[in-house]
């Protein structure tokens, strides 16, 4: 492991539990994800891939192995521990936004640094300046039912990199666009990647979405198998 | 801590802002409760203004003897003889002529027609002497004039004349199996006297067969510590057998009876009340389940489960408090003021207001709330673990 890894997974297994069965997703995965990187991760549904973005945004714990982040491992954080730790270091982006309906966008983006002891007016200062990155200070005040799905999707952008977290996690995050918009996005991402710096690994079933990432992993029987794009 | 207020402040408005989102849902909530306040409000102004109505009757510098072991007026007799005895007692206050202030009494229960909604009711006659309106402080004649000793006249309560019919001054009536002419109409405001018919005492004792007989004597006394001396004087005298109170211990001991609707009154709500529990709680699953993916994706970003636990008990407690008002409000308009009459102790009908103040909708409000807080429980400590699989919910 060097220094620039910002993930390390160690023999990381997952099973579920169905009443009386178990199952599987994940016997003896490993995986290292550099500082800076861009991953898009594919492979048949049910292969487990948004199982694997909930382990590495700690939404959910691995039944065994380590995940490393920055060197230190997470799963043995507590609950609470575990949330602080995604307010710190995690962005989410979901492939149906996940906005707060009653909320104006730039409260949406202000959500995860009411976990900060930012001041107000700075709180203010970067929500501004996140709408501004993914090009919609004007739509401040819209609720996200006045805005169109790709709109929408920017605004979970903004929210996802307002707290400068290290990591960017997307599910399917242009599953519902279509495809100019989609492609509006992806160029955005992009750019969070190449001039931002930050890592993002992002689940597509779609490989047009997935030549915009640096690399692709597919994901199939629990193992990955790499194509650089 | 500020972090964890700001969380809770977001959930909270993020909650509320929803309701307009549930409208149904919350309304029916809002009357469900409003109902069970409402229920319970006219049981509390009913015996709040009855309360009021029994305690404004009773007089502390007023004795109120009836023979042993009689709770009520009706159920007592006293003969002539002790009435007379009475009449000698030290601590009562005389006049000019060394008469004491005192009035034997006697009434009887006649059947009267309502004016609202038709059907019988009983209602006192009470026969009296010319001294009664000076046991009765606030006793006028609004119409008409007292009756004439030895005649069938007699004056009525301003009560009676609002709640049945037949009773309007100058009319004849029959009573008993005898004729009656209604002379005058009378009232002692804020007491039950306001419900009675008055006439002659030897004419009441002679047509309704009572023989010499009364029930009760009032006496007025030097003053309220001069119960003690009529209380000696009655023990003294073997040949008394009767209990002396103040007239303020006798009515508060018939407003104990009504004690019992209260009970009831708080029983039938509380029943109703786990109704509304059951539509509250569901209200508020529903509206839990129906947060589930900002809830789950708050929890992603950072956020707690104990704001979101905030969320839904504001919500409920919201709800409530909501209903626990529209029914403050609706048994205002629909109860404050409203009068009724009812049997009191001893089957007479005493005629009251309702009476809905402060006390009354506290304690509506307070039963809301309950019902918000054991309503909005449980669906908040689900809200407090919703689980993250409801990220990908739509
Ligand atoms: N909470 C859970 N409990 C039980 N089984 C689960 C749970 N979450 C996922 N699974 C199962 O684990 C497997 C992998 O699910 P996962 O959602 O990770 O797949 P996926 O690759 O994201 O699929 P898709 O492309 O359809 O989104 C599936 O068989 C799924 O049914
Ligand atoms: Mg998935």
């Amino acid at each position: 492991m060097s220094d620039s890894d910002l993930i390390v997974l160690r023999n990381i297994a997952k099973t579920y539990r169905r009443g009386e069965e178990s199952i599987s997703i994940f016997s003896d995965l490993n995986l290292t994800i550099p500082s800076g990187d861009f991953v898009a991760m594919m492979g048949p549904s049910g292969s487990g891939k948004t199982t694997l973005l909930n382990l590495l945004g700690g939404l959910d714990r691995p039944t065994s192995g380590t995940i490393l982040f920055d060197g230190a491992p997470i799963e043995k954080l507590s609950e609470s521990q575990l949330s602080a730790w995604r307010a710190a270091n995690i962005g989410f982006i979901f492939q149906f936004y996940n906005l707060m309906p009653t909320m104006s966008a730039a409260r949406n983006v202000e959500l995860p640094l009411l976990l900060t002891s930012l001041s107000p007016s700075e709180r203010k200062k970067r929500v501004k300046t996140a709408l501004e990155v993914v090009g919609l200070d004007n739509r401040a005040g819209h609720k996200p039912k006045e805005l169109s799905g790709g709109q929408q999707q920017r605004v979970a952008i903004a929210r996802a990199i307002v707290a400068d977290p290290k990591l960017i996690l997307a599910d399917e995050p242009t599953g519902d666009l279509d495809r100019t918009t989609a492609a509006e996005i992806l160029e955005m991402l992009q750019l969070l990647n190449r001039e931002l710096g930050k890592t993002i690994v992002m689940v597509t079933h779609d490989p047009a979405a997935a030549k915009y990432a640096r690399r692709e992993l597919h994901l199939d029987k629990g193992t990955f198998e790499e194509r650089l794009t | 801590m500020s972090s964890l207020f700001r969380q809770i402040a977001a959930v909270v408005t993020m909650t509320i802002g929803g309701l307009p989102s549930r409208f149904w849902g919350s309304v029916t909530t809002v009357f469900s409760i409003a109902l069970v306040v409402a229920t319970l409000l006219a049981f509390l102004a009913m015996s709040n203004g009855f309360a009021k109505t029994v305690a404004g009757t009773g007089s502390d510098d007023i004795a109120m003897i009836l023979g042993t072991g009689s709770e009520a007026e009706l159920n007592s007799t006293m003969s002539s003889e002790a009435v007379r005895l009475l009449e000698e007692s030290p601590g009562l206050a005389r006049d000019a002529t060394g008469r004491p202030i005192a009035s034997p009494e006697l009434y009887v229960v006649v059947g009267a027609n309502r004016r609202a909604g038709g059907g019988e009711a009983n209602v006192s006659l009470r026969g009296v002497t010319a001294r009664a309106p000076e046991l009765r402080p606030g006793f006028r004649l609004s119409s008409g004039r007292m009756f004439e000793p030895g005649t069938n006249e007699m004056i009525v309560g301003v009560g009676v004349v609002r709640q049945f019919n037949g009773f309007d001054l100058n009319t004849e009536l029959q009573l008993g199996g005898s004729a009656w002419k209604v002379v005058g109409v009378f009232e002692v405001p804020g007491t039950v006297f306001d419900s009675e018919l008055w006439a002659d005492l030897p004419v009441v004792q002679s047509l309704f067969n009572r023989g010499p007989s009364v029930q009760a004597l009032r006496a007025r006394l030097e003053s309220p510590a001069s119960l003690a001396k009529v209380k000696a004087f009655v023990e003294s005298e073997p040949r008394l057998q009767v209990d002396v109170k103040t007239e303020k211990q006798h009515f508060a001991g018939e407003a104990q009876s009504l004690q019992y609707l209260v009970y009831f009154g708080w029983a039938l709500s509380i029943t109703l009340g786990f109704g509304a529990l059951a539509g509250a709680l569901n209200t508020m699953y529903a509206a839990v389940e129906a947060r589930s993916k900002e809830l789950a994706t708050l929890r992603a970003i950072g956020f707690g489960g104990f704001p979101a636990f905030v969320g839904a008990i504001t919500e409920s407690l919201v709800l409530a408090l909501s209903g626990g008002l529209v029914g403050s409000a609706a048994a205002y308009l629909l109860f404050n003021g409203l009068t009724a009459s009812t049997l009191g102790g001893g089957f007479t009908q005493v005629v009251f207001d309702f009476n809905i103040g402060p006390a009354q909708v506290l304690a509506g409000v307070q039963l809301a709330l309950l019902l918000g807080l054991v309503g909005g429980i449980f669906p908040a400590l689900r809200a407090a673990r919703t689980p993250l699989l409801k990220l990908g919910a739509d």
